[in-house]
C-alpha cells in the first residue's frame, strides 16, 4: 500500500498565480524520493499540500490510506502527526532548549492544557533523549537553541520530526541553509532514518547531484508539472536541462566535469 | 494517545543518563539555565507582585465601582455617539487645530536646533569624554522630569501661555532628540571621521562634510517622531496647563461647560489630526529611508 | 580630471543649494508658527536663563519641604504602582488583542482589521480625553488614572504585539502547525517564547512613560504624585514642589538604570 497518493492536484494562489497543475505521483512504504526543479517550480507547495498547510485547489490527497484533502479541526491535527516535517531554516523556537524543541513534535498527540504548559510525561522525555543520543545531540539537550550552529539546528528539527512517531518525513530544502559539511551528516543522517526505522522520506532538493547520490526515485518538476518521475540512475543529462529548462553548460553541476 | 508504539523498549544508556538533569522530584528537566531565561522569569514575577501590591494599597474611596462604570459608558456613549458644538464654532476648532500644531512645529523646531549642537557635544565619537558624560547626565534629568513639569516651571517666571507651553515643550524634545541624534552620529563610520582629521580639517568641516551627511535621514526621520509626539503633548499642555490650542477647548468643555457633546467633537478632530499626521509621517520616513 | 571637478562643483552647488532651501523653508514655518501661536521669539529664548535662574533661587528643598517627604514619597510609590499596575494588566489584555491582529495568527481576516481599527482608536484618542470623560463618574480616585492609562497603553501596546507577533512568529508557527499543534500550544509553546523578550523591553519602556503621563493627569484628575506638585505649585509653596519634581527625577532615572540592565541580559 502506497503511504502517499496525490491524483491530479492543482493550486492556484489568488485565482492567477498556477503553481502545481495536475500533478499525480504515489510514494511507496520505504522509500527515498527527492523532488528536483528549478526555483518557483511548485517544489514547496507540492511539499505542503501532503501535509495541508497548503490546500489544493483540485485533486485529491490519500496519506496512509485515507483522503485527508477536505479533514479539518482535530482529525487534521492526528492527520499531520503522521507526518514529520524538516524546513530549510529549521524553524525552531530559538528561545527555548533543544529538549523543548524536539518535544514539540509530541504536541499533536496531546491535549490543548498540557501542551500548551508543556507537561510531557517521563516516557516522552526518556524518548526524545533517545533520539538526541541517536543524532549525537545528547550534550546539548539544555542548551537554547540559539546557542547551536547551523547543522545542530537541523539536527534538532530531524529529532522534533523523529518524536512525532511519523509514517512519513518531508523536507523542504534541508541543507540549502548549510555549509558543505554540515549538509553530508545531514544526508547522511535521512538516509540512516529512512533505512533502519523505514520512514519514508520525501524531500525537496536544489542540488542535482545530491539528489542522485542520494535517493532511489527522483521526480522532476517543471512550472507546476511532473516532467520526469523514476529511478535516480536513469535520469541523464539531457533530462536534467529539460527540468532546469536550460542548455548544455549553463548549469552549476556542469562545472563538476 | 498511543504513546508505546515505537517507545524504547530498554532503559536509557549510562552515558546519556549522565546528561540528564532532573528535578528534586526525580522527573526530567525540559528547559534551558541560562542567564537571560532566569532574568525573563524573576522580571514577570517581580512585575506580576507589584501589580498585585498595587491593586490591594489603592485607595479606592468606597466608591461604587458598578455605578461608575455604568455611568462611564452612557457619558462614553453620548461623547462618541452625538458630537456637536455649541460654544464654539467648526472653524474656530480648525484654527485652534492650526495654534496647537504651530506650538508642535516651534517646539519641534527650537528642540532641532538646539539637538544638533548638544549632540555634538555628547556623541562620543566627536566629543570629549568627559563633556559628553556631564552632557549625558544633563540630558538625563531633562528628560525625567515630566513635560508638564517643565511647562509650569516655565510659567512661573513667563506667564501660562504660547511661551510658557514653547519653552516646555521644546526642553523636553531637546532631550529626547539629543539623545537620539547622538546615537545616530555614534552609529557612524570612525574612519570616515579619522581621514578628514588626519587631512587636517576642523571640527566644522568634519560636522558639515561627514557627520551631517551620513546622519542627516536619521536625524530627520527623528525630528518627524518628535513632532507627532509634541503634537499630543501640546494638546494635553492646553488641557493641563492653559496653553492654548485645541487642547484649551478640551479643557473649558470638560471642566467649564460639562458638555459631553462638544468634548465629543473635539475628540474626533483631533483623532483625525492625529491619524492624518501618522500616515505623513510614514510615507515621509519611508521617502527619507 | 577637469570633468571630475566640474562634476564635483555641480554636486556642491546642488548640495548648498538643498541646504539653502531646507534652511529658508524652517524659517519661514518657524515665522508663521510663531505668528499663530503669537510667541515671542525673543521672549521665549529669554525665558531659559530667567527660568535657570528663577530655579536656582527659589527651587531648592528647604527644611520645611524635607518634613513633607514621607508624604511625597507615600504619593511616588502609590504613582508607580499604578503605573505598573496599568502596564501590565495592558500588556496581558494587548498581547491576547494582538494575536487576534497578527497576520500569522488572526482568527479571520475581518477579525484582525476590526482588532486594528480598534488599537487605533484607543491609540488616538489623548489620554486627556480620556482621563475628563472617566472624572465624570470616578471623581477624584486612583481609578480614573488607572483606566485612562489603561485604554491608551493598551492602544499603543497592541500596534507594538501585533509587529512583534509578526515579526517572530512566521517560521515557528508554520513548524508547529505542522507538527499538529492546536492554536494554544503553539501560542504558549511558539509565540509566547519568542516574543517575551520584546515584551518584556517594552513593559518596561511603558512603565516609565506611564510614570510621566501619570503625573499630568493627576494634575488634571487630583490624585497621586501630579496632585501633590499642583497642590504646592498653587501655594507658591516652590521649594516643596521642587523635592516633588527631584523625586520624580530620582524615579525615572532608577528605572531607566534597572530596565538598562535587564535589556542587556534579556535580549
Amino acid at each position: 500500500m502506497p503511504v502517499l497518493e496525490l491524483r491530479n492536484v492543482s493550486k492556484t494562489y489568488n485565482n492567477t498565480t498556477r503553481a502545481l497543475h495536475d500533478v499525480s505521483v504515489t510514494v511507496e512504504e520505504g522509500e527515498f524520493v527527492s523532488i528536483i526543479g528549478p526555483s518557483g517550480a511548485g517544489k514547496s507547495t507540492l511539499l505542503r499540500s501532503v501535509n495541508r498547510l497548503v490546500d489544493a485547489t483540485r485533486g485529491v490527497v490519500i496519506l496512509d490510506g485515507q483522503d485527508i484533502t477536505r479533514v479539518r479541526g482535530k482529525e487534521l491535527r492526528r492527520v499531520r502527526t503522521k507526518t514529520g516535517m524538516i524546513f530549510q531554516h529549521y524553524n525552531l523556537v530559538n528561545r527555548l532548549s533543544v529538549m523543548e524543541n524536539v518535544l514539540h513534535g509530541r504536541l499533536g498527540h496531546k491535549s490543548t492544557f498540557s501542551g500548551a504548559l508543556g507537561l510531557y510525561t517521563e516516557r516522552e522525555k526518556e524518548q526524545a533523549f533517545f533520539i538526541l543520543e541517536r543524532l549525537g545531540l545528547t550534550e546539548q539537550a539544555y542548551k537554547r537553541c540559539d546557542e547551536l550552529s547551523g547543522g545542530q539546528k537541523q539536527r534538532v528539527g530531524i529529532a522534533r520530526a523523529l518524536m512525532q512517531e511519523p509514517k512519513l518525513i518531508l523536507c523542504d530544502e534541508p541543507i540549502a541553509s548549510l555549509d558543505p559539511n554540515a549538509s553530508k551528516i545531514i544526508m547522511d543522517y535521512l538516509r540512516d532514518i529512512n533505512k533502519t526505522m523505514k520512514i519514508t522520506c520525501l524531500l525537496n532538493l536544489h542540488q542535482v547531484d545530491v539528489a542522485i547520490k542520494y535517493s532511489e526515485r527522483i521526480i522532476g518538476l517543471t512550472a507546476g508539472r511532473v516532467t520526469y518521475d523514476g529511478p535516480a540512475q536513469k535520469l541523464d543529462k539531457k533530462t536534467i536541462y529539460e527540468i532546469y529548462q536550460s542548455n548544455e553548460g549553463e548549469l552549476i553541476t556542469d562545472m563538476k566535469e | 494517545m498511543n504513546e508505546s508504539a515505537a517507545a524504547p523498549k530498554s532503559a536509557l544508556s549510562f552515558e546519556v543518563q549522565r546528561q540528564v538533569r532532573k528535578s528534586l522530584t526525580g522527573r526530567i528537566k525540559t528547559g534551558a539555565v541560562s542567564r537571560s531565561g532566569m532574568a525573563v522569569k524573576v522580571t514577570v514575577m517581580v512585575l506580576l507582585a507589584l501589580s498585585l501590591l498595587a491593586f490591594f494599597t489603592f485607595d479606592y474611596k468606597d466608591i461604587d465601582f458598578a455605578d461608575a462604570v455604568r455611568g462611564t459608558l452612557t457619558n462614553a456613549a453620548t461623547l462618541f455617539a452625538e458630537p456637536r458644538l455649541k460654544y464654539s464654532t467648526a472653524t474656530a476648532v480648525l484654527y485652534q487645530l492650526f495654534v496647537t500644531f504651530c506650538l508642535g512645529i516651534l517646539s519641534t523646531i527650537l528642540g532641532a536646533v538646539i539637538a544638533f549642537f548638544g549632540a555634538l557635544l555628547c556623541a562620543r565619537n566627536i566629543s570629549d569624554p568627559r563633556v559628553s558624560a556631564v552632557v549625558k547626565s544633563v540630558v538625563a534629568f531633562v528628560r525625567a522630569v515630566p513635560t508638564i513639569l517643565w511647562v509650569l516651571i516655565f510659567a512661573v517666571t513667563a506667564g501660562l501661555g504660547s511661551v510658557a507651553a514653547v519653552s516646555g515643550l521644546t526642553f523636553h524634545s531637546a532631550g529626547y532628540l539629543i539623545k537620539a541624534y547622538a546615537e545616530s552620529i555614534e552609529e557612524m563610520d570612525y574612519g570616515t571621521i579619522e581621514a578628514l582629521k588626519a587631512s587636517g580639517a576642523g571640527f566644522w568641516q568634519i560636522v558639515f562634510q561627514a557627520v551631517l551627511p551620513s546622519s542627516i535621514s536619521y536625524m530627520l526621520a527623528w525630528t518627524f517622531m518628535r513632532f507627532e509626539i509634541n503634537f499630543t503633548n501640546a494638546i494635553a499642555m492646553g488641557a493641563a496647563a492653559g496653553a492654548g490650542g485645541i487642547g484649551y477647548n478640551l479643557f473649558m468643555a470638560g471642566y467649564f461647560y460639562f458638555d459631553l457633546h462638544e468634548m465629543g467633537y473635539l475628540t474626533y478632530v483631533i483623532v483625525l489630526a492625529v491619524i492624518l499626521l501618522e500616515t505623513a509621517a510614514t510615507k515621509i520616513k519611508a521617502k527619507v529611508k | 580630471m577637469e570633468k571630475r571637478r566640474a562634476n564635483e562643483i555641480q554636486i556642491f552647488k546642488k548640495r548648498k543649494l538643498v541646504f539653502t532651501a531646507a534652511a529658508a523653508a524652517v524659517i519661514l514655518l518657524f515665522w508663521t508658527a510663531s505668528f499663530v501661536t503669537q510667541y515671542d521669539t525673543l521672549l521665549g529664548l529669554s525665558s531659559f536663563p530667567r527660568a535657570f535662574a528663577w530655579i536656582i533661587k527659589s527651587m531648592v528643598p528647604n527644611a520645611k519641604a524635607i518634613e513633607r517627604l514621607p508624604n511625597i514619597l507615600k504619593k511616588l510609590a502609590e504613582t508607580a504602582l499604578l503605573s505598573v499596575a496599568v502596564t501590565v494588566c495592558s500588556a496581558i489584555c494587548a498581547f491576547f488583542f494582538a494575536l487576534l491582529g497578527s497576520k500569522t495568527t488572526k482568527a479571520n481576516p475581518l477579525l484582525a482589521r476590526v482588532v486594528r481599527i480598534v488599537a487605533a482608536f484607543f491609540r488616538n484618542v489623548p489620554d486627556v480625553v480620556w482621563a475628563m470623560l472617566l472624572m465624570f463618574s470616578f471623581g477624584q480616585n486612583v481609578l480614573t488614572g488607572f483606566f485612562a492609562m489603561f485604554l491608551t497603553t493598551f492602544g499603543l501596546l497592541t500596534r507594538t504585539f501585533i509587529e512583534t507577533i509578526d515579526e517572530v512568529s512566521n517560521d515557528c508557527v508554520e513548524a508547529l502547525d505542522a507538527a499538529g499543534a492546536n492554536y494554544m500550544q503553539t501560542v504558549f509553546q511558539g509565540i509566547l517564547p519568542s516574543s517575551i523578550a520584546e515584551v518584556i523591553t517594552w513593559v518596561l519602556f511603558m512603565i516609565e512613560t506611564n510614570i510621566r503621563s501619570s503625573t499630568l493627569i493627576g494634575i488634571l484628575t487630583g490624585t497621586g504624585i501630579g496632585y501633590l506638585f499642583d497642590l504646592y505649585y498653587k501655594r507658591l509653596d516652590y521649594p516643596s514642589a521642587s523635592l516633588v519634581v527631584l523625586s520624580i527625577v530620582v524615579l525615572v532615572i532608577l528605572l531607566e538604570i534597572i530596565s538598562g540592565g535587564i535589556r542587556k541580559v534579556i535580549l
